[in-house]
């Protein structure tokens, strides 16, 4: 919740911009749709009140203020929100933060940071696996639960033979299943490279 | 250290999620949420408009309409880039395309101001309007303008009509080309700080000088007052060239509540308010002798725009640089519709002209039975065809000729329809690149610290493009630093002022102006030692100082850079460099300077469905020299990529009855994604182009997709030997053409 929600009122001042609009009262309202929870992020416990209606991407963002994670599209298409949730890639944007109070959520945030990168950040630094970098974190958490998805061995549409595990990590295995996270500066080589360096320095 | 492959300086901050971008930001406190509302008819007029249920609605603090804006400034259309001009927003009670804003909802959450903005009640009273380009293609006209105030739109060179009808081979075809968005990642987005009079603008912009003109203009301030603050752009690709909305609806806010209001476009509205690249009827006529040399080209675009702000996109342009012949012709015109404004969508010009003229080159290859790369080169010209100078640097030909060795080509079907895989059709396909390579004016400081580390400042921005990088290869360069000692600092109004990110101008604007302001802080440096008494280096000749490992050695005499800087400038010494205006370069009078390449790409057609799959793809270019092999690299590749979606994905779709692009999110507008884009690799001959600035560099940005499309729509033809004119190539366009069935 921020401040104002808590009945903080803000004057009108609407000659400041020497125009006419006019700033109203906000309105306190018992009946908003507020619950107290906790999250987990990235280790830390997190108490807070969220309007009901709040993703869980706008709760990390906005209310968190761990903007790392990017909302790009709001609708599931675009990826840029992807975080994992119990280890598993979700897109944040399309989930409330209500539904996750027993969730053990990791951001990029909580991956690594410049100095002590985890090993899928510094291989995208190092094929250069972005240009903007809006999308970066979102596809980063999709490679990382993406990789353990491929440890669990659980097929995908790319794969030819789904009965006999383990599944190789070709470079189609990885397109296939990095297509939820867009990149419009079209890095898409470079990302692939870099996980595929990631997979071949792994153990196993 | 200028060319090499230095990782991003920004990247571990980028996947990190440390970098901030325009909506991240919290120095004031928490700010305020607006939602856009935007009309539900394309055009027509709002004849009621009632905010009391949406003022009601919790955490709501003011309803922004037509009624209550401030006074604000019109466009000065006198200014040649349109970016820098005034951009008034709910000005009016007409609606002029679907989508426009019609009201802004500024509450405590988001939550809470998108819950309202639907409970602006608005009644309008609909008109007709056009919506439809093929059924108003009648009333296309000539405009009077020239294309960003300075190219024309028509030219004519030798008498094309008597050149084409005597020639042995003709193609005359006409090319469509769709609706296409740039839709960056990061949402067009802005925060507007109030401090007093001033505002501090955090917004996604390209462009920072055009921000602060367009925002002061608007609002009627003076620009001193308005703090632009960009130091990360989740992409632009010409859509945040200029500021749209969402700036000045949240700059309005602010300054009437007198608190921090950020205001982000949905991804479906940024479809309708961040401008369109036009469609376009492309009419390619060229004439050849049997041997293949073209006697006359003509290349006639016929374009939206919309019906109140015109925007001729230069799709013809660089048609006139491209192949020699000596009757030619270009035309440039526009249909007025009340669709959404053009603006300029990367590779403004060359990515649709190309995308057709590319392909009708292809076709005269066949007609001619000739190898394509061949035509090309028989048609290579001496000197600029049209303007009859001198080129720069060109090397087209090298592109052509080691593009093919590097690909394979030699083991292209000849025939269409020719190579079979299992239930894949196979074929190749090739085309030329050509961009104009351009100049505009920039500065850029430089300032040496007494800890011997560099910051260098500008308010040029990185959009993606590697700016922190190439200006830190730069620097390091210029003062003989080692990288890790130089920071750069972009983004910001208060810096010297750039020409920002745009037109592929932006590495080599900033990196010359660079370039100057290190000379100028090593003559400072070299004066101030030797007329120091205390220096290792006083009184010794200046002329054969060099500067290497934060030091500077004449002779055998040497000193550290922070050693003389903390001993005569304890706060640091600072130079500035400056790029100058094409105007003012007489190499842009003197000579035609483009940067070049050669696509080549193969696709397999599924040959009971049609489905089109890229399978390889190389580029191969010749910009000059690079400034960083790496980021250029991810550059060329991300443009041919966009020629990818362009020949095969991208369209946006009209509602003929309301003008609502119909297909408004990242679902419905197809963009490759990862699954589309098999190996796709560039290739950069080695140069150096001296006309082009002291670096010898030329822009890399949009050369990457100028042609790509038409490589893989030709490819799609050499495995099909169906020709599909209207992009993009879709499958039930080319299912029709294929042979039957196999039993």
């Amino acid at each position: 919740m921020s401040e104002a929600d808590a009945g903080t009122t803000w004057a009108a001042s609407s000659g400041v911009a020497g125009g006419t609009s006019t700033a109203v009262e906000p309105r306190r309202d018992e009946a908003l749709p507020v619950l107290a929870i906790t999250l987990n992020v990235n280790g830390r416990e997190r108490r807070l009140e969220v309007d009901t209606r709040t993703s869980l991407l706008d709760t990390l963002r906005e209310h968190l203020r761990l903007s790392g994670t990017k909302k790009g599209c709001d609708h599931g298409q675009c990826g840029a929100c992807t975080v994992l949730v119990n280890g598993r890639r979700i897109y944040s944007c399309l989930t409330l933060a209500v539904m996750h109070e027993d969730d053990e959520i990791v951001t990029i945030e909580g991956m690594g940071e410049p100095g002590d990168l985890h090993p899928v950040q510094a291989a995208f630094v190092e094929c250069d696996g972005f240009q903007c970098g809006y999308c970066t974190p979102g596809q980063i958490c999709s490679a990382v639960g993406m990789l353990a998805e491929m440890d669990a061995g659980w097929p995908s549409h790319a794969t030819a033979d789904v009965s006999s595990p383990p599944i190789a990590l070709s470079d189609e295995e990885i397109r296939e299943r990095m297509s939820g996270n867009i990149c419009r500066c079209a890095a898409y080589p470079n990302i692939v490279a870099a996980i595929r360096v990631v997979s071949e320095g792994r153990p196993g | 250290m200028i060319g090499q492959a230095l990782d991003r300086v920004d990247g571990p901050a980028k996947v990190a999620g440390q970098a901030t971008y325009a909506y991240e930001h919290w120095d004031d406190g928490q700010p305020l949420y607006g939602f856009v509302v935007g009309a539900t008819i394309g055009t027509g007029r709002i004849t009621r408009i009632d905010t009391a249920r949406a003022e009601r609605s919790p955490g709501v603090h003011m309803v922004m309409t037509h009624h209550d804006t401030p006074a604000q400034g019109a466009p000065d259309l006198s200014i040649p880039f349109e970016y820098w001009r005034a951009f008034p927003v709910l000005s009016r009670a007409d609606v002029r395309h679907y989508g426009e804003p019609v009201a802004l909802v500024v509450a405590a959450t988001f939550e809470q101001a998108r819950a309202a903005a639907p409970l602006v009640d608005i009644e309008y009273a609909g008109e007709a309007g056009s919506y439809d380009f093929a059924a108003c293609r009648h009333q296309a006209y000539a405009p009077d303008s020239l294309i960003y105030g300075m190219i024309p739109t028509d030219t004519a060179v030798g008498d094309f009509d008597a050149g084409f009808d005597t020639a042995p081979v003709r193609i005359d075809e006409r090319y469509t080309t769709p609706y296409e968005f740039s839709q960056p990642m990061e949402p067009h987005a802005c925060l507007v700080e109030p401090h007093g009079e001033d505002l501090i603008v955090h917004v996604s912009s390209q462009i920072v000088d055009a921000a602060r003109a367009s925002i002061a203009s608007t609002l009627q301030i003076d620009p001193e007052r308005i703090h632009i603050v960009t130091p990360y752009v989740g992409g632009g690709f010409g859509s945040k060239l200029r500021i749209h909305h969402e700036t000045i609806l949240a700059a309005f806010a602010a300054r009437a509540l007198n608190r921090p209001v950020k205001v982000a476009l949905t991804r479906q509205q940024i479809f309708h308010l961040t401008g369109v690249r036009p469609t376009s009827s492309q009419r390619v006529r060229l004439g050849a002798e049997r041997d293949g040399r073209l006697v006359a080209i003509a290349h006639e675009v016929t374009m939206h725009t919309n019906r109140h702000e015109e925007y001729i996109e230069p799709t013809a342009t660089t048609t006139r640089s491209l192949y020699a012949a000596p009757h030619r012709l270009t035309r440039h015109r526009l249909v007025p519709l009340d669709l959404p404004r053009g603006e300029d969508v990367r590779a403004p010009g060359e990515a649709p002209g190309l995308l057709a003229v590319e392909s009708a080159m292809d076709e005269l290859a066949y007609a001619l039975e000739m190898d394509p790369v061949e035509l090309r080169i028989r048609n290579e010209p001496e000197l600029d065809p049209e303007r009859g100078v001198p080129f720069s640097d060109r090397h087209l030909v090298e592109c052509l000729r080691d593009g093919a060795r590097r690909f394979g080509w030699e083991s292209r079907p000849a025939q269409a329809a020719s190579l079979r895989e299992g239930r894949w059709m196979v074929g190749y396909g090739m085309a030329a690149a050509i961009r104009g390579h351009l100049q505009a004016p920039t500065k850029v400081a430089v300032r040496l610290q007494a800890d011997g580390t560099a910051v260098v400042r500008s308010d040029m921005t990185d959009i993606g493009t590697g700016t922190y990088t190439i200006l830190t290869q730069v620097a390091a360069d210029g003062l003989g630093l080692p990288p890790d000692r130089v920071r750069v600092e972009l983004g910001r109004s208060e810096f010297p002022v750039s020409m920002g990110s745009g037109g592929s101008w932006g590495a080599t604007n900033s990196c010359t102006a660079l370039h100057r302001a290190c000379e100028a802080l090593r003559e400072k440096l070299l004066a101030t030692a030797s007329n120091d008494a205390r220096s290792a280096l006083h009184g010794l000749d200046p002329a054969g100082a060099a500067f290497v490992d934060g030091g500077v050695r004449i002779g055998g005499a040497s000193e550290t850079l922070s050693e003389i800087v903390a001993r005569n400038h304890p706060d640091g010494v600072e130079a500035e460099g400056e790029t100058l205006a094409m105007t003012d370069d007489p190499n842009y009078q003197d000579y035609a300077l483009h940067s070049y390449g050669a696509h080549f790409a193969e696709v397999g057609v599924d040959a009971d469905t049609a489905e089109i799959r890229l399978r390889r793809m190389l580029g191969v270019f010749s910009v000059g020299r690079v400034l960083n092999a790496k980021t250029a690299r991810s550059q060329l590749i991300g443009g041919m990529i966009w020629g990818v979606g362009a020949a095969l994905e991208e369209e946006g779709a009209v509602d003929p009855r309301s003008g609502a692009f119909v297909n408004r999110d990242l679902a419905q507008y197809l963009v490759p994604v990862h699954a589309d884009i098999s190996e796709v690799d560039a290739v950069v001959l080695d140069g150096f182009d001296d006309k082009a600035n002291v670096l010898g560099a030329k822009g890399v940005g949009e050369l990457g997709i100028c042609g790509a499309g038409a490589a893989v729509a030709n490819a799609v033809f050499n495995a099909t030997g169906v020709r599909v004119r209207d992009f993009p190539i879709t499958l039930e366009k080319v299912l029709p053409g294929l042979p039957p069935m196999d039993d």
